[in-house]
C-alpha cells in the first residue's frame, strides 16, 4: 500500500493556495471599463500611440476626427474584452489540460485492456490513480461550461446575447447559420452526456479491477474488457465532437477536419507521460517492486510513438491550410504565426524536435533523468499547445504567459497531486489476480 | 597446424542455449552458431557486442535530410525562382511546409536503404554468393555450434558430448 507522503501533500497545498492567490489577483486587476484599458494601453504605447493625421481642410478634418474617436473607443472596447477575457482563458487552459490529460491516461488504460497486453498490469493502478482526477477536473471544468454558458465570462463568443438574433448590433449572419449546432441548451447536455460516459467507465472499470482481485474466477475480468472495447468507441466519437465543442467553437468561424484528432493526440501522449512520471516517482521511492526498466522502456517508446504522431497532425493541419491558403481557413494560422509565432513554433519544438532527438536512444529511454526531463518539456509543450488553440480565440493579441496563466496551472497542477496522490493510497499498487499478471511482472524487453 | 574444429549438432534451441552457456563458462571459443531461426538471446549468451546498424541509419537520415533540403534550395530557391500558384519562393523558409514531405521521404528512403546496403556489406551477402552452411540441416531443424580445436581433441569432444549433442564430429577445415 502507498502512504501519501505528508511532503508531497504539502507541496500540493502549497500549489493550490498561491495559485487560488495568482487566479484571484489575475481577476481582480483585470481592467473593468475602457478607462482603464486606455491608461494600460498609453502605458505600454512607448509613444508610438497613433496621431490623427492632419488633414487641413475644416468640414473634412471634423470627420474624419469623429471618425477616429469612434474608432478609437471600438479599438479599446475590444481590448477591453480581450484582457477581460484572459484570467478566464487561463483558468480554462488548465482546466482543460489537466482533465483531457487523465482521460488520455484513461484511454490509454482501456486500450491496455482491450489489447491485453502483457507487460502494462502492473502499471494499472497507476493508470487508475491519475484517473481519479477525472470526476473532480470533470466537476470543475463543467462549472466553467455553466458559468460560460450563463454569461459570467464571454470566452465563447457564440454564446455572447444577440449572436443569432437578426437586427441586433451583435448579429453574426455565420454563427447563425450555425446556430442549430451551437446553442447552449444542445451543447451542455453534448458536455454532461460525454462527462458521465467518461466518469461512468472510470468508475466501473475501478470497481471491477477491485472486485477481481477478491474473485475466484475472471468474470470481473471479462466485463471489464467489455466495457473497455464499448468505452473506446463512445470515446472517439464524443472526442471528436468534444473537441468540436469546446475548444474548435472558440473560433466558430473557422474549422477543420482532423481537429478531433489533433486534441486526441496531445492529449494521449500528454496522459502516456504522466504515467510514466507518477511510475518513475513511486518507483523511486520504492513502491513498484515489479516495475523494471523495460515497462518504463515502453513506456517512453509510446511517448516518442505519440509525439511524432501528434506531429504529423499539426502539420498535417498546417500544411494543408497553408498550402490552399482559402482566406476563410488561414486567418486561423495568420493570427497564429503572427501573433503567437514564438508559442506557435515553440510547441513544434518541444512537443516534436525535444522528444525525438532524446528519445530515439534507447539506452536514454531507461535513464531516468533524461526520462523526467523530456516529460517535463512534452508536458509543457502541450500546455503550450493548449494554450495556443484556446487563448487566440479569446484574448487574441492580449495574450502573456503572467500571473494569471501560471496560478492557474499551478493550481490546477496541486489539485492533481492531491487527487492522485490520495486515490493511489486506497488500493494495493499490485493487482491481485488479473490474468496477465505474472507475464507483466516478469516483463522484459 | 591443422584447421580442426568441433561440429557440435543439437535438435533443440533450449540445449543449445545451455550448451553456449558451459562452453562460454568453460572458456572454449565459439567460432560460430548456426540455427534455423533467430534464437532469442543467443547474442548475449555468446557475448557478441551489440549492433551500431541503428547508428549508421540515424546517420544516413541525416544525409537523406540534408540532400533533400538541399536539393530543394537548389531548384526551388536558387536556380529558378519562378512564381509557381502564389507560392512564396524568396527564401528557404518562406515555402518550406511544401519541402516537407520531400525531406521527410528523402530521409526515411537514405536511412532504410542505406541502412539496409550497410547489412549487407557487413553480413557479406549478395546473389551468387556461395552458402556457408556446414550442415544442410541446420536451415531445417537442426543447430551446429562449431568450436576450434587446440590440441586438446579428446577432452572437448567429451565436454560436448555431455552438454546434450546429438552428434558431435570433429572437421578439418581447409
Amino acid at each position: 500500500m502507498y502512504t501519501f507522503s505528508s511532503k508531497l501533500k504539502t507541496f500540493s497545498f502549497v500549489l493550490m493556495a498561491v495559485g487560488l492567490l495568482g487566479i484571484g489577483y489575475g481577476f481582480l486587476t483585470a481592467p473593468k471599463d475602457i478607462q482603464d484599458v486606455e491608461k494600460i494601453l498609453a502605458a505600454d504605447a512607448h509613444g508610438s500611440h497613433h496621431e490623427v493625421s492632419n488633414e487641413s481642410e475644416g468640414a473634412h478634418a471634423v470627420s474624419a476626427e469623429v471618425k477616429a474617436e469612434a474608432e478609437h473607443t471600438e479599438h479599446l472596447t475590444h481590448v477591453l474584452h480581450q484582457l477581460e477575457n484572459k484570467p478566464w482563458s487561463a483558468l480554462y487552459v488548465a482546466c482543460i489540460f489537466f482533465m483531457l490529460l487523465s482521460l488520455g491516461t484513461l484511454v490509454f488504460y482501456a486500450i491496455q485492456q482491450v489489447a491485453q497486453a502483457g507487460w502494462s498490469p502492473v502499471l494499472f493502478r497507476v493508470m487508475q490513480g491519475i484517473t481519479a482526477y477525472l470526476p473532480v477536473g470533470s466537476v470543475f471544468f463543467f462549472v466553467f461550461l455553466l458559468l460560460a454558458g450563463f454569461h459570467v465570462n464571454h470566452i465563447f463568443v457564440w454564446l455572447g446575447e444577440g449572436v443569432t438574433k437578426v437586427g441586433s448590433e451583435n448579429y453574426d449572419k455565420i454563427i447563425a447559420g450555425k446556430s442549430g449546432y451551437l446553442n447552449f441548451p444542445f451543447w451542455i447536455v453534448r458536455a454532461t452526456v460525454f462527462l458521465l460516459g467518461w466518469n461512468a467507465y472510470r468508475y466501473f472499470s475501478r470497481k471491477n479491477c477491485l472486485a477481481q482481485d477478491e474473485a475466484d474466477d475472471n468474470s470481473f475480468y471479462k466485463k471489464n474488457f467489455n466495457i473497455s472495447a464499448m468505452f473506446l468507441v463512445f470515446f472517439i466519437v464524443s472526442e471528436s465532437i468534444m473537441s468540436w465543442d469546446w475548444i474548435m467553437s472558440l473560433d466558430p468561424h473557422w474549422s477543420s477536419t482532423l481537429f478531433g484528432w489533433y486534441v486526441f493526440a496531445s492529449f494521449f501522449v500528454s496522459g502516456i507521460t504522466m504515467i510514466a512520471m507518477v511510475t518513475i516517482y513511486l518507483k523511486s521511492k520504492g513502491y513498484l517492486e515489479n516495475v523494471n526498466t523495460s515497462h518504463i522502456h515502453d513506456l517512453a517508446k509510446f511517448m516518442f510513438g505519440i509525439s511524432v504522431f501528434w506531429t504529423y497532425l499539426w502539420f498535417s493541419q498546417f500544411m494543408l491550410i497553408w498550402y490552399a491558403n482559402i482566406p476563410e481557413e488561414i486567418t486561423y494560422f495568420v493570427m497564429r504565426i503572427q501573433v503567437y509565432n514564438l508559442p506557435f513554433f515553440g510547441a513544434v519544438v518541444m512537443n516534436f524536435l525535444f522528444p525525438v532527438l532524446i528519445l530515439i536512444n534507447t539506452d536514454f529511454k531507461r535513464i531516468t533523468w533524461i526520462l523526467v526531463m523530456a516529460s517535463v518539456v512534452i508536458l509543457l509543450g502541450h500546455y503550450v499547445d493548449f494554450f495556443n488553440m484556446i487563448m487566440p480565440g479569446t484574448v487574441g493579441g492580449s495574450w502573456f504567459i503572467g500571473v494569471s496563466e501560471i496560478a492557474s496551472v499551478l493550481f490546477f497542477l496541486g489539485l492533481f497531486i492531491f487527487v492522485v496522490f490520495s486515490a493511489l493510497t486506497k488500493a494495493p499498487l499490485l493487482p491481485k489476480r488479473n490474468p496477465y499478471i505474472e507475464e507483466s511482472k516478469h516483463f522484459h524487453y | 597446424m591443422s584447421n580442426k574444429v568441433i561440429y557440435a549438432i543439437y535438435n533443440d534451441d533450449d540445449i543449445l542455449m545451455d550448451a553456449v552457456k558451459k562452453t562460454r563458462a568453460a572458456h572454449h571459443h565459439i567460432e560460430e552458431v548456426f540455427t534455423p531461426f533467430p534464437v532469442h538471446g543467443l547474442d548475449k549468451a555468446m557475448g557478441l557486442a551489440p549492433t551500431r546498424l541503428a547508428i549508421c541509419a540515424f546517420i544516413y537520415g541525416l544525409c537523406g535530410l540534408s540532400f533533400g533540403t538541399w536539393m530543394m534550395n537548389y531548384i526551388m530557391i536558387q536556380d529558378w525562382p519562378q512564381d509557381i500558384g502564389g507560392k512564396p519562393s524568396f527564401s528557404y523558409i518562406d515555402n518550406m511546409p511544401a519541402f516537407v514531405p520531400i525531406m521527410f521521404e528523402e530521409t526515411v528512403f537514405f536511412a532504410a536503404h542505406l541502412m539496409v546496403i550497410t547489412f549487407y556489406m557487413r553480413s557479406r551477402l549478395w546473389p551468387f554468393k556461395e552458402a556457408e552452411n556446414p550442415d544442410v540441416r541446420t536451415t531445417d531443424d537442426h543447430f551446429l555450434m562449431e568450436v576450434a580445436v587446440n590440441d586438446n581433441e579428446e577432452e572437448l569432444v567429451s565436454f560436448f558430448q555431455g552438454t546434450g549433442a546429438v552428434e558431435v564430429k570433429v572437421i578439418d577445415k581447409h
